[in-house]
């Protein structure tokens, strides 16, 4: 950010993070032979694909960046995709799990669990293998769950693409080791250190293009054990008597519609997200539905290779 | 992330630009297992009000379950993964994030365990702030110690001492006074900026947050008072400027910029700086940023520059501010922590990892071995996991350097290993390698003789030694070793003789007169009186050696008991007076630098074999006294 000149020995929170982002970022290009960015569209991925244009500013990004498309993300979602890669020129790689297509798995009839497995975690480790990418940024961050606090920025994957938490490479400085055999790999982290508040000002800051649907809007939406979820295509099998109503709702994370819960907002400019996120209680991936499944259970996912 | 600012809910957009200056601190926790660290932890959050109602609700969930109680465990708000939590202890570095109105902090908890050395000194590393728990029942433990003596050797400059569980002891002010006393004693020689005591208690909440109404008699800041008060930012000097070249840009066929972030000074546009190792200068023409140029960066800044002329220059270059320069070398001296389960293989390949890039490495030596209880040194040969010790590495290529405690960033590195790839070790660099330890090519050999050291013995009919005559410039050295090799002559003896200047015109010409050139001078000497001794000849050195340390190693180096140190403690005045050369005059005008006796410290001898003051002795006389000495050392016969 340009204030950052204005005040050389106290060096503003949010300057700190994006520099040691960009840091990251440099130093994957220059360790690594095959880098690739996750992109999920997220407000995180939208985060971290605006430090990856600063980070190699006047250049170009010197990665593609891959979206593992479960077919169920919101239409809205993969409309904004192409477009922001379209405007910018980015090389996109997207991958579906064909096998989980033909298959039919889908999040209402084999449960959040195996659809995930299946369309996400297994899908992702497809296109990390077949691309042979021996590094894959992601935009997870220390303060989501946990299990995510121990994280590192270099994450060592072994050639299953699995975590083992036990046995993480010790992470000093800033002087990360980017070394790994043929098959293994890197998942690497450049805002580890945000929180979510950290997002959201920085997105607000820098005027960062996000998904409308973080924004409220009226939706059409049904409610399902007290989750609230929008309707988005014809595939909704709606229940007997259930009605979508149009309610004035945002989204603090999205994925697949299906399994994303939205809240009851009127919050429809990024200052006022925020607003609504401090003065309410609770934590961001309430509204995302796999996590309900167990205790720790973001753990787990990652061991098996979710992001 | 919570926040409890009443900003918030009436003006947001005023809640953002105030948020948008605050600072960010980092800092470390270190205690035992059971001093209550990560209650200290949760406390804080839960006090601060940053603890979101949905993990509130996990957390009374996972209390009850462990404790059978409605009470909230605050110290599960921090343990991160199932199986330790399960076992009820942390057993990594977790970090944490909380924020006050002031401020922005992460937090690096780490554990207290005795084994894990390696996460501590992982949270110290980026740490600024070291917060250390202790027992007011028990006081300075043990692991009290090893959390201050890492956090002072990774560099970590405020040390804050919790003075956990108060209550615990009836939040006695003299209890907490005795441990106050206790630490002070102790850490007096730790390498500390600035240190403060807090008594609290985590479980109630006393001076964490809050101000102790049971302990009126404390009088200074609560944790979180002091934690947003406590400066941190360290003070830019422009003559520090150091950008390690991360990567090359490149756009178009003009642009080509050098990436990376400032490890510390200040850049202006228009600067001359040069490039490191290269030592070519040139001009900073651009200082790149996506938001724009700048016209000045400074430390923390992850940026680009441009250059006025077309310069090669890559990865793990160095740019710095033109006229300043680093170490650049094959060897160092570096206290390294061993991270591995396998122990260090003195010899092994490693690849040494740096803002300087990749290199080549191994360990040659471990010369000591660093009681993190004690701060002693001991000798060692191995090293082990969570041990740290005094090391002599040697690489394949020239390293650019600093000492870790002049620069952390020039000074650190990580070793990994070659085959697992796994990072085995951190180092912090003292400096380059003294050549008293650098180790010689492992393809030499020693050629051995046909004659043997009795056989020379008897032919040359003496034991072999070496007499060091030490002292100032005037006292006389060159006089007497060469009245004694003439008087060891007549006698039937086979001598050597090392003058300091006669070396100086041969094989040390290339020598200079700082310390350490001296140094240098007297290892050259010891390495050749070392050799005639071998042969059976007596070595007699005159040399002003006036380095404690440069002495010891060449005695070490010659062999303690063929070595005989002669002291010639004469005044300064009367070596003065005798000099006929100017030499001291000279030094006064500060012609000749490092002079000892005028602008350095001749550091007298206190183990010598012999003190000899010639200002009250003749030259015989100080012979005569000297071959007494060998012959009753039996280096020669009566």
């Amino acid at each position: 950010m340009q204030n950052s000149s204005l005040s050389p020995q106290r060096r503003s929170y949010l300057d700190s993070l994006e520099s040691e982002a960009i840091h990251v970022f440099r130093e994957v290009v220059s360790q690594f032979r095959r880098p690739v960015m996750l992109y999920s569209i997220g407000k995180d991925s939208s985060v971290l694909l605006h430090l990856a244009r600063k980070a190699f500013h006047p250049g170009s990004i010197p990665f593609p960046l891959l979206h593992i498309d479960t077919t169920w993300k919101f239409k809205e979602m993969i409309e904004f995709r192409d477009r922001i890669c379209a405007e910018l020129g980015l090389d996109l790689l997207v991958h579906t799990n064909l096998e989980g297509l033909a298959a039919q798995i889908n999040p209402f009839d084999h449960g959040s669990q195996t659809y995930t497995d299946i369309m996400k975690t297994d899908a992702l480790k497809q296109a990390l293998t077949r691309g042979n990418h021996d590094a894959a940024f992601g935009g997870a961050r220390r303060d989501e769950e946990r299990s995510r606090a121990k994280e590192r920025i270099f994450s060592f994957r072994d050639s299953n693409h699995r975590w083992d938490p036990k046995n993480q490479r010790p992470e000093l400085w800033n002087l990360y080791n980017g070394k790994v055999s043929d098959g293994e790999s890197i998942r690497v982290f450049p805002i580890s250190n945000w929180t979510e508040l950290d997002v959201w000002h920085y997105i607000h800051l820098e005027n960062i293009e996000i998904v409308p649907l973080y924004l409220a809007a009226p939706r059409p939406i049904v409610e399902r054990e007290q989750n609230l979820i929008m309707v988005d295509d014809a595939r909704f099998p709606l229940r007997p008597k259930e009605q979508p109503r149009t309610r004035s709702v945002r989204f603090r994370t999205l994925g697949c519609y299906p399994l994303s819960g939205a809240i009851e907002s009127i919050a429809s400019t990024v200052p006022e997200v925020i607003q609504e996120m401090l003065l309410d209680r609770h934590s961001e991936r309430q509204g995302r539905i796999i996590d309900h499944d167990q205790l720790a259970s973001m753990e787990e996912k990652k061991r098996e290779g979710y992001f | 992330m919570f926040e409890s600012d009443p900003l918030i809910e009436s003006d947001i957009d005023a809640y953002l630009d105030q948020r948008v200056r605050k600072d960010l601190v980092r800092f470390i926790t270190c205690g035992s297992v059971d001093d209550g660290k990560s209650t200290l932890i949760g406390r804080l959050l839960h006090d601060s009000q940053l603890i979101a109602d949905d993990h509130l609700e996990t957390l009374k969930t996972d209390s009850q379950r462990r404790t059978g109680t409605d009470d909230i465990d605050l110290s599960l708000v921090t343990d991160g993964l199932k199986a330790e939590r399960e076992q009820g202890i942390t057993i990594d570095v977790a970090y944490q994030y909380f924020s006050t109105r002031h401020r922005n902090f992460i937090i690096a908890d780490t554990p207290g365990h005795e084994q894990y050395t390696r996460n501590m000194a992982t949270g110290a590393s980026t740490a600024d702030l070291a917060v250390i728990l202790i027992d007011a029942r028990k006081g300075v433990v043990q692991q009290t110690r090893r959390h201050s003596y890492l956090a002072a050797l990774l560099g970590v400059k405020h040390i804050v001492i919790a003075v956990n569980k108060m209550d615990l002891v009836d939040y006695s002010e003299q209890r907490y006074l005795e441990i106050v006393a206790e630490y002070t004693e102790y850490s007096a020689n730790l390498n500390i900026e600035s240190l403060e005591y807090i008594p609290l208690s985590a479980l109630h909440g006393d001076n964490v947050v809050e101000s102790s109404e049971v302990m009126p008699w404390f009088v200074g800041p609560t944790l979180i008072d002091y934690l947003n008060a406590v400066e941190v930012a360290v003070p830019i000097s422009t003559n520090e400027f150091r950008l390690p070249v991360q990567l090359v840009l490149r756009s178009g066929a003009d642009f080509r910029g050098y990436a990376g972030s400032i490890t510390s000074g200040q850049i202006h546009r228009g600067d001359r700086v040069t490039v490191l190792p290269s030592g070519v200068s040139s001009t900073v023409q651009r200082i790149v940023t996506f938001d724009g140029d700048l016209d000045m960066a400074s430390a923390g800044d992850a940026i680009a520059v441009t250059l006025g002329d077309e310069i090669d220059m890559s990865r793990g270059d160095l740019l710095v501010k033109e006229g300043e320069n680093v170490e650049l070398d094959t060897s160092i001296a570096a206290t390294i922590i061993w991270m591995a389960d396998k122990p260090l293989d003195l010899g092994e390949q490693l690849i040494l990892q740096s803002h300087n890039g990749t290199a080549n490495v191994r360990v040659d030596t471990v010369r000591y071995l660093l009681d993190v209880n004690t701060g002693q040194k001991a000798k060692a040969t191995a090293l082990q996991l969570n041990e740290i010790a005094e090391c002599s590495i040697s690489a394949d290529r020239k390293l650019l350097f600093e000492s870790y405690e002049s620069n952390r960033a020039g000074g650190s590195f990580i070793l990994i290993n070659r085959i697992s790839n796994s990072t085995v070790a951190a180092g912090m660099i003292a400096g380059p390698l003294s050549p008293w330890d650098q180790a010689p090519k492992d393809s030499l050999e020693v050629q051995d003789s046909e004659i043997g050291a009795l056989e020379r013995q008897l032919r040359y009919r003496q034991r072999p030694c070496t007499v060091l005559l030490t002292g100032l410039t005037g006292a006389g050295k060159s006089s007497i070793a060469t009245a004694l090799e003439r008087c060891l002559f007549d006698r039937g003896n086979s001598t050597v003789r090392l003058d300091g200047e006669n070396v100086r015109l041969g094989i040390s010409k290339d020598l200079g007169f700082t310390a350490v050139d001296r140094s240098e001078n007297l290892r050259r000497v010891a390495e050749i009186a070392h050799l005639m001794n071998s042969q059976g000849l007596i070595a007699i050195a005159a040399l002003l050696a006036p380095q404690a340390e440069a002495r010891a190693r060449a005695r070490q180096l010659v062999g303690a008991d063929q070595w005989v140190e002669v002291f010639l403690d004469t005044p300064l005045s009367v070596c003065r007076s005798r000099d006929t050369t100017g030499l001291y005059e000279a030094a006064d005008r500060g012609d000749i630098e490092e002079f000892p006796g005028v602008s350095a410290t001749y550091e007298a001898p206190e183990d010598a074999d012999l003190r000899l003051d010639t200002s009250d002795m003749t030259v015989d006389r100080c012979v005569e006294v000297i071959v007494t000495l060998l012959k009753e050392k039996g280096f020669i016969h009566e």
